[in-house]
């Protein structure tokens, strides 16, 4: 098989700039991205005992639990057609915008879309209808239902509520979908839409969205917050289910800087996605190539990458072949690799998001927030773990990686841009 | 048997499909039509969807489609019963 062709040279498009121009952040550790990267520099977690449902029962029982009703926020109106997901991307959407300074009824109508990722859906939204339609029949299921449920549902409410009704989709990727999402919006620029508000968000805290995720076998039993993490650590045993993610405003820079009052978090320099192969086929999985095609489309070399946001799956094998992959493409322990949802937990695909925002946030400030204590990582990694403290970042480049459950790969470089007012 | 009033159907869409902020439900509504109010066609599915379980009556789509006031829906819930 071989790489696919960089998006710039597909018919009908042009290569230009994709800059981030607004961002907001929710996550376990933070709300709001200011509060999100002091956390993460200061080396705060998120992650604590589930209190949304009664997880006694449940062989896991940590979560990345967001505190804030992001209700709050929202019109009433709004309140009882949406999923704690969409209450939370709506949220995180208006302020988004409010960021980015970018005003919908100043840009031409089609000027703006929408693309974000989801690989959960409405689920507790969800499991209380079922209820509804288990226990007491048809006519007390929320007619809401019909879409509250639906992956694309955070893509069609932030559509409607801000008249964003530029060329719009969702992406369901699994974890990747944050990557994958940015990936696509970023060709929607090179179409000839202005902007493209972007990203993922995820919540599934209930027990039908935590028995989904169980089934996976990939989460941490621990009981401890501590314990419950630990990317590329020796004692590695799953991740934590987290809520969150992370919204942006990607912008082509011509009509950016044509508006006007811009400033930027940085570029999205690179993308690019991979499967793995069949299972028992005996080839490499994905994250080297994903990574490869990301440099490549990016035009820089692995020297030039300061920081990687690494997936960091705290399942041995899985960490094994991230581990592998960068020593592979970047050489043996030569590149500062770091892994937040050790201290987020892993929102689905608001995880690759949450990555991407702070592979940001690290390129605007040079500095790599470091990943918890893990313990000891096997040497066999031969990766440079970022650990304790944040340390400075070398470059102004940073790649992030990210497979979703199922075979998905994706890779994206992010760039400083120019003097930044941040 | 007790009327079905404004009063209940403000309840009903409270309850089941929020309240626009912009929108002074507790004003002179009788006849402005639910778009202005705030409300589309899945909130008015909602509605008479509540309406029917509270009063166990049956309330047509046909019936609902042509109900597009307060006043019109109040005399659609009246001859259902």
């Amino acid at each position: 098989m071989t790489a696919p062709a960089p998006a710039s040279t597909a018919p009908g498009t042009r290569r230009g700039t994709a800059l981030v121009t607004g961002l907001d952040v929710r996550a376990a550790n933070g709300d709001g991205t200011e509060e999100f990267w002091r956390s993460l520099l200061e080396g705060r977690g998120g992650i604590g005992p589930i209190t949304r449902f009664d997880a006694s029962g449940y062989p896991s029982r940590l979560a990345g639990e967001i505190a804030r009703d992001p209700g709050e926020d929202l019109p009433g109106r709004l309140l009882p057609q949406t999923d704690r997901v969409t209450q939370l991307a709506l949220a995180c959407a208006a302020e988004v915008l409010r960021d980015s300074g970018l005003d919908p009824a100043g840009a031409p109508e089609y000027g703006i879309g929408v693309v974000t990722a989801n690989a959960a859906g409405g689920f507790e939204f969800g499991q209380r209808e079922l209820e509804n339609l288990w226990a007491k029949g048809p006519l007390y299921v929320s007619a809401y239902q019909s879409f509250a449920w639906f992956y694309a549902v955070n893509t069609g409410q932030i559509s409607i509520r801000h008249g964003l009704r530029g060329p719009s989709g969702v992406l369901v990727t699994g974890q990747s979908g944050g990557l994958d999402a940015v990936g696509h919006a970023r060709r929607m620029l090179r179409k000839g839409t202005p902007a493209v508000l972007t990203g993922a968000m995820e919540s599934a805290l209930c027990p039908w969205g935590h028995v989904a995720e169980l089934t996976g076998g990939r989460l941490s039993t621990a009981d401890r917050s501590e314990d419950a993490c630990l990317p590329f650590g020796e004692r590695a045993a799953g991740h934590v289910v987290a809520e969150g993610g992370a919204l942006l405003m990607l912008e082509d820079a011509a009509s950016a800087h044509a508006r006007g009052g811009i400033r930027p978090y940085g570029e999205v320099a690179g993308y690019a996605a991979c499967f793995d192969p069949p299972p028992g086929s005996g080839r490499p999985t994905g994250p080297a190539r994903a990574a490869r095609a990301a440099l490549a489309d990016a035009g820089v070399e692995p020297a030039d990458i300061g920081a990687v946001f690494a997936e960091g799956a705290a399942v041995p094998d899985l960490d094994a072949q991230e581990a592998g992959a960068i020593a592979e493409v970047f050489g043996p322990d030569a590149v500062p690799v770091t892994a937040i949802t050790s201290r987020t937990g892993r929102p689905g695909a608001g995880a690759s998001a949450l990555d991407l925002a702070a592979a940001l946030l690290a390129v605007r400030d040079g500095l790599i927030p470091p990943t918890a204590d893990v313990g000891r990582v096997p040497a066999a990694y031969r990766i440079d773990l970022v650990t304790g403290r944040p340390r400075p970042m070398a470059g102004d480049a940073a790649l992030v990686l990210a497979r979703g459950y199922g075979g998905f790969n994706s890779a994206v470089v992010v760039r400083r841009c120019g003097p930044t007012p941040r | 048997m007790k009327g079905f009033t404004l009063a209940d159907l403000k309840r009903v869409m409270r309850e089941c499909a929020g309240e626009d902020e912009n929108v002074d439900l507790d004003g002179d509504i009788l006849d402005a039509p639910f778009e202005n109010l705030g409300y589309d066609s899945l909130a008015l599915l909602e509605t008479a969807t509540r309406i029917e379980r509270e009063l166990g009556v049956r309330m047509p789509e046909e019936v609902l489609s042509g109900a597009r006031t307060p006043r019109l829906l109040l005399d659609a819930v009246a001859s259902a019963r």
